[in-house]
Order: C-alpha cells, then structure tokens, then sequence
C-alpha cells in the first residue's frame, strides 16, 4: 500500500527520518529533502538504512566534524567511490550475516548510496556502473542539481545548455554550455538487471512508492531526484517545489521508470508547457536570454524534449509487460 | 591447482593466495594486474570451490577494490585486497583513506615499477610512492616471508594500539611468480593464530550509528592526524610481540631487522626484498676473502626503524643502502631515510647510495661486489648518487 | 578554541561516535525572515512538515493524527519553503488568512 504525508507524519511526528536537524545545506535545498523522502519511506517499511555518501554538498553540510546530522550508520569514502564503498558495506553485511556476526540481525537492512550529478554522472560513473553490474543490493539515489555547487556552479555533465556556471560561463563570445545533460537514466537502464526511476519531491506520492519498488526489487535500484539548487540556480529561497513542479510540467525532468526493461510514465502531463517558462524562472539563464541565439538554443532543447517525450511513450507501449528477463 | 600443504614448491603468490584461504578473511575486493594477477586467480579459485566462504567482490578497478574494503572493514569485516604498480597508484587517493579512517586493511602488493614507460617488472616505485600514506609497510625476500608477514600483517593491523592497514610488498614476479619451497602452517594453527577479527566502531551496529568519514576542518584534521603519528610509534612493540608468538607456533624467527653476518661487520649493506638474499650470498663470498661485511634488511619500512639502524650502524665502517626506485630531484627513499637517522649518531659511518634495478633489471652477484669493493677501496661519497647495471 | 578536545580524547579514525550530534549546531541564527505560525488558519495538512528542509517545524500527534505545533526557530533559517507549499499561505490570501506568514526578523525583539 502506498504511503501517504499523514501516515508518514504521524509515524515521525517525534523521531528524525535518518537524516536530522542541525545540517548546514542552505535555506531552502532540495537534497535534505530527497534523503528525508527515502529514509522515511525505508523506515516506515520496516528497514533500517545504512547509508553512503559521495563528497558533495549533502555530504559536507551534513557532518562537519563533531557534528553530524544522521541518526543511521553512514559513510562518505571520497567523491567518486560511493558507489563502490557501499558495495563494500553491503557485502560485508552478507559476509558477517552468514558468519553470524550482524549485531541485530532481525533487521531489515537497507543500503543507501547518495551522490550529486557530479559525483554520479561525471566522475563517480564507473564506480557506479561497476556496483550496478555486480548486482548488489542497494539504492543509488542522485540528488541532481545540475552542477557542482558544493564548489560554487561549475559545470558538470548534468547541467543543461545555457545555464551559466563559472567553468563553462555564458561569454561575449561563447554561448556556454552548449550539450545535453547527460541522460542517466538510460544508461543506468542499459545495466540489465536494475529498477531505475526518475523522482521529484513535488510529487512525493510518486516519490515514496519508487522508492517502496527500489527496496522490493531484487537487485540494485537508481533513482535520479530532481534536486534544485536555489543558490546557484538563482531563484528565491522558498522556491524548490515550484522550480520542481515546472520541471515536470514541461517535460524537462519526465516521472518514470524502467523495470527491467520495462517503460512506465508515472505522470502523464496532458499538454507539455514550453520549456521557455521554466528557463525564464530561473536566474541561472539569464546571461543565455541576453543573447541573441536564445531563442535557438532553446528550441532546439525543446525540440529534445519533445521528441524524447514522444519517445518515453512510444517505448511505454513497445515493453508493456514485455519485461527482458 | 593441487592442495597446499605444509611443505611445497610454490610460487610467492600460491603462498600468498594460501595465506589468504587460511586467514579467510570475510571479504576481498581486487581487481587483476600483473604481476599480482595469479594471487586473485587462486583466491578466486578457492572461493569458487568453496575452500573458504569469503565474499569476494570482482570489482571493476583498483580505485573500487580499495573503495570497497574500506566499506567492508568500516562495516566490521577483517576484509584484503591486492595490488601491484598503477594499480596502486590508481588507489592511492583511498590508500590515504583507509589509513586515516583506522582500517586495519591488510594489502599484498607483487612490487612493480610504475609507468611510465609501461614496464610489468619488479621494482619499489609503487611501495615507495605511498610510504607516507600512513600504511604500515612490511617487506618479504621470498615467497616464506611473504606467506609468514601477510599472517603477521593480519594481526598487527587489528591491534588495538596500532588500528591500521598493512602493506605486504613481495618483488613482482621475482617472488610472485618464482617458485620456491615454502613450509605452511596447518590450517587450524592459522585461524588460532589470527583469531576473530577484532573490530572498532562497526557501521553495522545500527543499534550505535556512528558517522566515518566527516568533514574534518582546521579545528580537528590536526588532532586526527596526531593520532596516526602515534598509531605509528606502537608498530614496531607490537610487531615484536606478534613475531614473538608466531615464533612459537612456526619456528621461525622475525623482528624489525633480518641482520645477516653483522655483528663484527665493518661493512654493512641494506635492501629491502629479494635483492637481500643475493646481497646475503654475495657477504659470504666476501667473508670468505677475509671481507667483514654484512647485511641489513628491514622487514619493516614504515614505520622507520631509525632506532635499530642508529643502534646497528653508529661506528661501522660504512653502510651502503641499496634502492629499487629512484626519487627524481632528491635522494632514494631508502638511502635517504637512512642517512637521516645517522645525523644522530656518535661515530657516523660512510655512507653509499646505490640505485639498482628499475623496472627488472637483474641485479647480479658482481654488482653488489662492486658497491662493497668501492667501499673497500674508499670509494664512497656520502653526497653521489650511483647505479648498478646502467648503461652508460 | 579552549573547549575543543585534545588528540587523546577523541575517537580515532575521524569517526564520529554517536549519532545526531549537529542538532547541537543551531542554524536558526542564519533566518533573515521567520515564518509565523496561525494556528486558527491551519488545516494540518503536513506540507510544511514534509518539506522544512531543516526539520524545524514541530508537530503531535493527537487523537491519531498529527497536528501542527510550530515552528523550532533553533533551527529554522527563514528559506519560506512551508510558506510556499501552504495551501492556506498564497499570496492571493490576506495575511490574515494565512496559516504561516513570513515576517522580517527585524521585526523580532528576540
């Protein structure tokens, strides 16, 4: 059965859902948040996480030495071995389990890797498609940003075109980044034997049942969170939700998911609004909207969105219940 | 592959891969290389056999073999690895890691030079290049060793002064791939001897959630560094303690220092690994000349065993330190490590700096004969670096 | 730096040893702007609860179901989240309809 905000609320009403206060993310980042949705999800399942860190933003404001803002086992290794450390976690867990050695060994044990774009679609790629190959059982979660922000909005393979960072800026001359964002998704897909989803924590329903499905999955899950960096993405405080809403509204940041093989919508947007409006919402673009090849540069995003919309409901049809193995 | 007992002809990394079944660690992380590469196929082999139960994790690089055994002894299991030339270098980020986080991970390293060029043959430019991670370094000459120190190494590691990860170097392919008659202690001697691991701050215990790996600022980073200086200062107590009593159940005899013929030597060499026993036949020959020579070889590099070498060489002659890697723009590691401990010494002897060896080249009897005889003769210059088996 | 610990006294490894230790950190110091809690506009729908990236809002349960307490301004930094998923908090309400209002702390006397 699915969760819902009131069962969730009563269950945490007094207790932290992993992930607890005193952290030093800024006012108004969406990543607590992506941790808080997991963890109190595998919490109110009856799990108890143990959780890994990349080096990122989520890692360095949350334990800066004494203090640390989780109430579960956590480890952060380095920046691009999250993936690979938690595999090291998980197999321990069966190596000390079948050698009875697990301190409580009645409990469900659930094993969390968190990463940024940075620390996932960029440098910590082969640690995670290793981790993945070898079918441990954990859950990947990116908190996708779109940028290395803990180090102040430098580029990485998830920022989109135009948006302005300090390492590829939007120029006199030069237009700035003038690639895709990578998609993680299918290439996490490609890894055969896993449960990929894309979340948001505007639609946290959505949000909890995915990740309800990655602990049930017998294999490895990746679950990339849409996580806007208020900061960097220059747009007020208050604004995570809104920016998250309209990234879905406009078919930037489709909600889907991949079972083996299998392509599901998990909300249909009946009509896709332009991609303009949630470029204009955000200060990040402005330098782009300055300049005179904006308008191409953002149709041909569009035309992508579009076309890859088109595409995530033509390959729903094509593998419904066809899954490959 | 023929079951290992007692006393066979094997290679160093068959010894290695045997020590490894019997200490059956509860996970290892590796990745091939050459020439570590056999030590991970009969490791594999056992697994695959069910000749041990651990859990082995066929990553998909060294930085992820590293990576994943520092998970899995942060989680609380005795957990190994192995590694040879880049793919320690590849490493190295989490070498550093593993060190300060008091994992007590225990590494054979089949030493081989490091690129580039790319060479597969033995030299120490791979050990040398992390000697200040914070890895304690043990260093074998034969296959014997390298089965003996990997079971010392496990139990150095864990021990609750020291809490620290374990390099076992042994010359690639020199003694992974040579084959030489090893004695193995019975399987039972072995688990008695490494016990059950002794573990500290296990992440599994939910029921005590404990965070590794925070951000450690200026206010903190200093004081957890002290503690790793002073990890370090128990090493060489401990290890005494252990050689002690593997003494007792194997016969043979370990300490921080193999000295061979050195008591009335006027001439001493040091090395570290398998040149140490050419350089031991070689101060018989000269011993039978009427040479007083004699022969150092540190089981242990780091931590540095300054004291004993300040104890051993004040008064002698001359010391002559071989090393099997180069440190561009400065002094050889080894020499230069010893050249710094005898600043201290009341009666400091003449001091020799020899580089031999990089990426394979042989080493050979009349080489070490020359550095003794430019001894001999007076031949020696504490400031000049020079090299057996170049080519001008 | 007088209360900070010496080498000896510390856990090795840089572990720290028990958990939740940043909720002695207290961020409420970084709010510019606070949100104000009204009780009478508030329909206990948890939105503010479920998206205060800080934790700060404060609920009970009662009768089985939870209810809004407040706002912890220990840890509170003023990002306006709750304000903005408030359904009873847009900005076409009056302010005197509103559920949270967000105010300048300046505002504030404490």
């Amino acid at each position: 059965m699915a969760l819902n905000i009131m069962q969730l609320a009563t269950m945490f009403a007094d207790k932290n859902p992993g992930i607890t206060q005193g952290h030093r993310l800024c006012p108004g980042c969406a990543a607590p948040n992506v941790a808080k949705f997991a963890l109190m999800t595998a919490e109110s399942l009856g799990y108890t996480p143990v959780v890994g860190l990349a080096t990122g933003c989520l890692e360095v404001s949350t334990t800066i030495f004494p203090y640390t803002a989780w109430n579960v086992p956590y480890i952060h290794n380095a920046f691009e071995n999250v993936a690979a450390t938690i595999s090291g976690v998980e197999t321990a867990y069966r190596a000390l389990a079948k050698r009875g050695r697990i301190v409580d060994p009645d409990k469900k044990y659930a094993f969390f890797a968190f990463g940024g774009d940075g620390g996932t679609y960029d440098i910590g790629l082969q640690s995670l498609s290793g981790a993945v190959e070898r079918g441990h059982k954990f859950i990947y979660i990116v908190y996708d940003n779109e940028g290395y922000m803990n180090t102040g909005n430098q580029r990485s393979g998830a920022t989109p075109p135009g948006s302005q960072t300090t390492t590829q800026p939007v120029g006199k001359k030069l237009p700035g980044k003038i690639q895709l964002k990578k998609n993680i998704v299918e290439i996490m897909a490609g890894h055969e034997n896993v449960y990929v989803a894309t979340v948001s924590t505007s639609e946290p329903m959505d949000f909890f049942k995915k990740i309800e499905k990655a602990l049930q999955f017998d294999g490895p899950a990746f679950i990339a969170a849409f996580s806007p960096c208020v900061r960097f993405w220059r747009v007020n405080d208050d604004k995570a939700v809104d920016i998250s809403k309209l990234a879905i509204e406009t078919g930037y940041w489709p909600l889907y998911e991949v079972e083996r093989g299998v392509y599901r919508i998990t909300k249909k947007v009946k009509e896709l609004k332009p991609v303009k409006e949630f470029i204009e919402a955000q200060g990040r673009f402005r330098n782009l909207l300055k300049r005179p090849d904006a308008d191409e540069i953002i149709g041909e995003l569009q035309e992508y969105i579009t076309r890859r919309w088109e595409r995530l409901h033509i390959l729903e049809e094509a593998t419904k219940d066809k899954p490959i193995r | 592959m023929p079951e290992v007992k007692n006393r066979q002809a094997v290679t160093g990394a068959q010894a290695i891969a045997n020590a490894m079944r019997q200490i059956n660690p509860d996970v290892v992380a590796a990745y091939p290389i050459t020439p570590q590469t056999p030590v991970v196929e009969y490791f594999a082999q056992y697994v695959a056999d069910g000749a041990v139960d651990t859990e082995m994790i066929p990553v998909e690089s060294e930085h992820s073999a590293m990576s994943a055994v520092v998970g899995a002894a942060a989680a609380g299991a005795r957990a190994m690895t192995a590694t040879a030339a880049n793919g320690l270098a590849l490493m190295h980020e989490i070498v550093y890691i593993a060190a300060s986080s008091r994992l007590p991970i225990v590494m054979p390293v089949a030493n081989r030079a490091l690129s580039g060029p790319i060479n597969i043959h033995c030299d120490h430019s791979d050990a040398m290049a992390e000697r200040d991670s914070g890895w304690i370094q043990l260093w074998a000459e034969n296959a014997q060793e390298a089965y003996d120190l990997t079971l010392i190494a496990v139990r150095l590691g864990e021990h609750e002064d020291v809490r620290l990860p374990v390099m076992v170097n042994f010359d690639g392919f020199i003694i992974s791939h040579g084959v030489e008659v090893v004695d193995f202690l019975d399987d039972e001697v072995v688990k008695k001897f490494v016990g059950e691991p002794k573990v500290k701050y296990p992440l599994l215990d939910v029921n005590n959630p404990v965070t590794y790996g925070p951000l450690d600022l200026y206010d903190y980073y200093f004081e957890h560094k002290r503690q790793q200086i002073e990890a370090m200062k128990h090493v060489k107590r401990v290890f005494k303690e252990i050689a002690e009593e593997f003494e007792k159940i194997s016969g043979r005899k370990y300490d921080i220092l193999d000295k061979y013929k050195v008591d009335d030597a006027e001439y001493i060499m040091i090395a570290l690994g398998s040149t140490a026993g050419t350089v031991k036949y070689t101060v018989d020959l000269l011993r039978e000349q009427g040479h007083k020579v004699g022969l150092v070889k540190p089981w242990i590099f780091r931590p540095f065993p300054k004291k004993e070498l300040q104890e051993l060489l004040n008064g002698r002659k001359a010391v002559i330190v071989l090393d099997r890697s180069a440190s561009f723009g400065a002094e050889a590691p080894v020499y230069e490590a010893v050249k710094s401990a005898l600043y201290e010494v009341s009666d400091r002897p003449k001091l020799g700096s020899y580089v031999y060896g990089l990426g394979g080249r042989d080493i050979k009897v009349d080489h070490i004969k020359q550095a003794f005889e430019e001894a001999f003769s007076g031949n020696i210059n504490t400031d000049e670096e020079r090299y057996l088996g170049l080519r001008e | 730096m007088a209360d900070l610990k010496g080498w000896k006294e510390l856990a090795i490894g840089g572990v720290i040893d028990k958990p939740s230790t940043a909720k002695e950190y207290q961020t409420g110091t970084w709010r510019v702007i606070r949100p104000v809690y009204k009780p009478e506009n508030c329909i206990n729908c948890m939105f503010c609860w479920l998206y205060c990236p800080d934790q700060a809002v404060e609920i009970e349960v009662v009768d089985g179901k939870p209810k809004m307490k407040g706002f912890n301004y220990y840890y509170c930094k003023g990002c306006g989240l709750c304000a903005n998923v408030c359904p009873k908090s847009n900005d076409k309400l009056p302010e005197e309809k509103r559920a949270i209002v967000m105010k300048p702390e300046t505002e504030f006397q404490d």
